[in-house]
């Protein structure tokens, strides 16, 4: 049988290749040493805990910094793009967790950006109209409307139009960088079969995810970082999971959630028929002392406006709650008071101060009339210490640790705090392995001390793996939990998409 | 990225943030070390002199003491443009007060009474309606200034002498042992008081989270708009005790149409000390070295014959902007990783 004469040239020179790229920062070494390929029509799932490398490896491929030692090479010919502009000229395009987009543009505006067909000064607007139209259906999605403003999409759709921006600069090299953390299951779908289209027409595609389930399905072939190198590699679908694990934290994690002999006491939260401005419509739930409820559904069932109704961030517009003694709504400094603490989804905008010091973000629930900065910081410490939070000090700001631990700076206010409910919206949302087992092995801890732990997430097996009790939230509605054991993922995606009700 | 970097330098020891700290504090301070140099070699004989330097700390006295509110209240992400006008407002009351027969102590704390009434007023607005500050000083700036203007019958109001007087002129022969004016005393005291309330208190620290993160205040049951009617109050107490020195300054008189344009030298100082009009930055230092900055220079100037009004103004103007770079060039590096 004869080769196609393209399939070796490719196995000649890949579309990517790195090779010993070295990048330091002062005195630390962010690269050190990374070896990286992908081929014409394959997807490399890059994977690594937060910290490994993978931004500033990223950062390096788009131009946005340049590497100190180490070659690249594009299709065979050497790549050393100068800025972001020469690396999206050379076809290497970058989507970001965070979409770099103008809301007030139309959709065709946005994916032209900066590359308007001219004549003169004025744009030739039906061949902009086309040509989006064109990058739109090769994503499977002519049904968007070309002309609405971008911020009338949603998300998901707001995310196909920047790869159609990526499709329309001819790009070879398509890096994805955490592109489902907030899409819907459906969504995520949808996202998968465009990413197998374009594989399909001779991309390269860099995936970044930290959902190794997701990156496993996607993936061709994965690549590990693990402290600024390239630990190891190879075909996806003869590589345990376990195993890819293990390369990423250096050891193997064999028990990731921890479930300890727990036994539920008293009722501490009761939730009856709450409604809230659009959500949550009709949810009801009820909360025992050593006990973790854990809340599945779609983004958009009403989840974190369930969190943020009890907790008073919302306004309630209906329905009965109760907090230990105390009945009806309150304020946050009401529930704080009645030792109920909430750890937000939105870690950046909501959960921390971003800009403050650790000391002061994990003190600020329970401030003395009189700061004593000294003991404020020795206490901080304390919960530093206990939670294994990698910082220089407390007086140091949020914003220079990694996710992982300003997660961990978020819960330990609760804990500074003392709360007896704990209601956790998506806790290990973003973060890396390691924090996460360690977050489990918390939230077990807790339970086991008569905590009671409401939670949040849309990973659903942390939710199987940690919780006593999983309610199912859909469309606002949220009306019996079951026991963790009477469940399994089928049934309560089932649930989540309102597929019960058609049956 | 950011752990490994971290970590590593938490090893070594030193820091860019570190660093970057370092040049916020010595940014402002080697500026004005160096405009002062840049003056004393231009004209030793005029600009060197311990008069002169009474007459520059006289002249900082004001805006520095408004410039202690601002700071509070640019701190929590807020802005203050009616602060000029309402230290002519404090006049005017103080000079009315003074001629209905109010002793001076009484007229000085009406004053005040009147400027924090004014930040009442601003708060309220604020937390109630939800209008962003800048629109509703902008609106007061010229509201303020009108009341001023109508409660004095568009004149100037000149008053009896009282202690009041010798608040903000030069030390008389006979009291040098004071070394400084009362009024530069009372604006180092004020300073000491409110970095104290910004740094040890939990109202204090609730302006940082504020303006640091509004949302992470309200998770966080900070009383998000009490705390903002409380900065208003607060800081507009030191706009009234500001407009007790210019009265002093201007040899007890009410002046409606005094301190036209102070707003823009406090927000400049407060910027030149290293505050960030986004909030959850700024300190008191900062503002007092910023204050002193802008008065040096327009003193400066003024002693070198070649120099001109036009031409403070320009490098007033340059100051600022050359201290909002630095300081982007202070932040990028910092968090360059």
């Amino acid at each position: 049988m004869v080769l196609p004469p393209v399939n070796t040239d490719m196995k000649e020179s890949p579309r990517l290749r790195m090779e010993g790229v070295r990048k330091r920062f002062g005195a630390t070494v962010a690269l050190d040493g990374v070896d990286l390929r992908v081929d014409s029509g394959e997807v490399l799932a890059l994977v690594g805990e937060n910290g490994a490398g993978k931004s500033t490896l990223m950062k390096i491929l788009s131009g946005a910094v340049a590497a100190d030692e180490g070659k690249m090479w594009l299709d065979g010919e050497e790549y050393r793009p100068r800025d972001p502009l020469e690396a999206r000229r050379r076809g290497v395009a970058m989507i970001y967790q965070e979409l770099s987009l103008a809301k007030d543009l139309s959709v065709t505006e946005n994916i032209l950006l900066g590359m308007e067909p001219v004549w003169g000064p004025f744009l030739k607007r039906p061949e902009m109209k086309r040509r989006a139209g064109d990058a739109l259906s090769q994503l499977g999605r002519p049904d968007i409307d070309p002309n609405i403003s971008l911020g009338k999409l949603s998300l998901a759709e707001q995310q196909l139009v920047e790869i159609g921006r990526a499709i329309c600069v001819g790009c070879r090299v398509l890096v994805l960088d955490e592109p489902t953390s907030s899409l819907t299951q459906t969504d995520i779908r949808h996202l998968f079969e465009q990413v197998k289209r374009l594989k399909a027409r001779g991309l390269a595609i860099v995936y970044i995810s930290h959902f190794l389930e997701e990156a496993r399905e996607i993936s061709d072939r994965f690549t590990v970082l693990r402290d600024g190198r390239s630990v190891g590699g190879g075909p996806t679908a003869s590589t345990a999971t376990s195993e890819i694990i293990s390369m990423m934290v250096g050891r193997s994690v064999d028990d990731l959630y921890p479930r300890s002999a727990r036994k539920a006491g008293d009722v501490v939260l009761e939730v009856k028929h709450l409604a809230g401005e659009s959500r949550p419509v009709d949810a009801s739930v009820s909360l025992h002392r050593g006990e973790v409820v854990g809340i599945a559904g779609l983004i958009g069932a009403g989840r974190t406006e369930l969190l943020r109704g009890i907790f008073g961030l919302d306004r309630i517009k209906n329905g009965e709650l109760r907090v230990a003694a105390y009945v009806g709504p309150a304020s946050p400094a009401r529930r704080w008071a009645e030792k109920m603490g909430l750890l937000s989804e939105d870690r950046k905008h909501e959960g921390l101060a971003v800009d403050l010091s650790i000391a002061d973000n994990l003190t600020m629930t329970r401030l003395p009339w009189l700061v004593n900065p000294t003991s404020q910081a020795a206490e901080s410490r304390k919960w530093i210490e206990k939670l294994g939070v990698r910082c220089r000090s407390p007086r140091q700001v949020v914003s220079d640790l990694s996710g992982g631990n300003q997660q961990k700076i978020a819960i330990a206010r609760l804990l500074y705090h003392d709360v007896d409910i704990f209601l956790l919206d998506e806790p290990t949302r973003g973060i890396d392995v390691g924090s996460k087992a360690q977050i489990y092995r918390l939230i077990d801890e807790l339970a086991c001390r008569g905590k009671a732990i409401l939670m949040v997430s849309s990973y659903l097996p942390e939710l199987l793996g940690v919780c006593d009790r999983i309610a199912v939230m859909c469309k606002g509605r949220l009306v019996r939990s079951v026991a963790v054991d009477q469940t399994n993922e089928h049934q309560i995606m089932l649930e989540a998409t309102g597929a019960m009700e058609m049956a | 990225m950011t752990t490994s970097l971290t970590q590593k330098e938490a090893r070594s020891g030193t820091s860019a943030a570190d660093f970057s700290a370092f040049l916020g504090t010595m940014g402002p301070i080697a500026g004005l070390f160096f405009v002062v140099a840049a003056f004393a070699v231009l004209e030793p004989r005029t600009f060197l002199t311990l008069d002169n330097l009474q007459i520059i700390l006289l002249n900082t006295a004001v805006v520095g003491t408004a410039a202690l509110g601002a700071t509070v209240i640019i701190i929590s992400g807020g802005i203050d443009l009616s602060v000029g006008s309402n230290i002519a407002l404090c006049t005017v009351v103080i000079a009315l007060c003074r001629l209905h027969g109010l002793p001076p102590t009484a007229a000085a704390l009406l004053g005040i009474a009147a400027g924090s009434c004014v930040g009442f007023l601003i708060g309220t607005l604020v937390t109630w309606f939800n209008i962003s500050s800048f629109i509703v000083t902008l609106g007061l700036w010229g509201a303020v200034r009108g009341l001023a203007k109508r409660l004095a019958g568009g004149s100037e109001i000149s008053t009896p002498k009282s202690w009041i007087s010798h608040l903000l002129q030069m030390l008389p022969p006979g009291q040098r042992w004071m070394v400084l004016p009362p009024g530069v005393w009372l604006l180092l005291i004020l300073s000491l008081f409110v970095a104290g309330v910004l740094r040890y208190t939990r109202f204090g620290r609730h302006v940082f989270a504020i303006g640091s993160n509004e949302q992470t205040a309200r998770l966080c049951g900070v009383p998000v708009a009490r705390t903002k009617l409380m900065i208003f109050i607060f800081a507009t107490v030191f706009a009234g005790i500001a407009g007790v020195l210019q009265f002093s300054y201007l040899n007890n008189l009410g002046d409606p149409t005094t301190a036209n344009g102070y707003e823009l030298n406090v927000i400049a100082a407060v910027v030149i000390g290293g505050a960030s009009l986004s909030g959850g930055k700024g300190n008191v230092f900062g503002t007092l070295v910023g204050a002193l900055l802008m008065t040096v220079v327009g003193n400066g100037c003024s002693k070198v014959p070649s120099l001109t009004n036009a031409d403070q103004d320009i490098v007033t103007g340059a100051i600022i902007v050359a201290a909002a770079a630095f300081d982007q060039f202070r932040q990028s590096r910092a968090t360059a990783k």
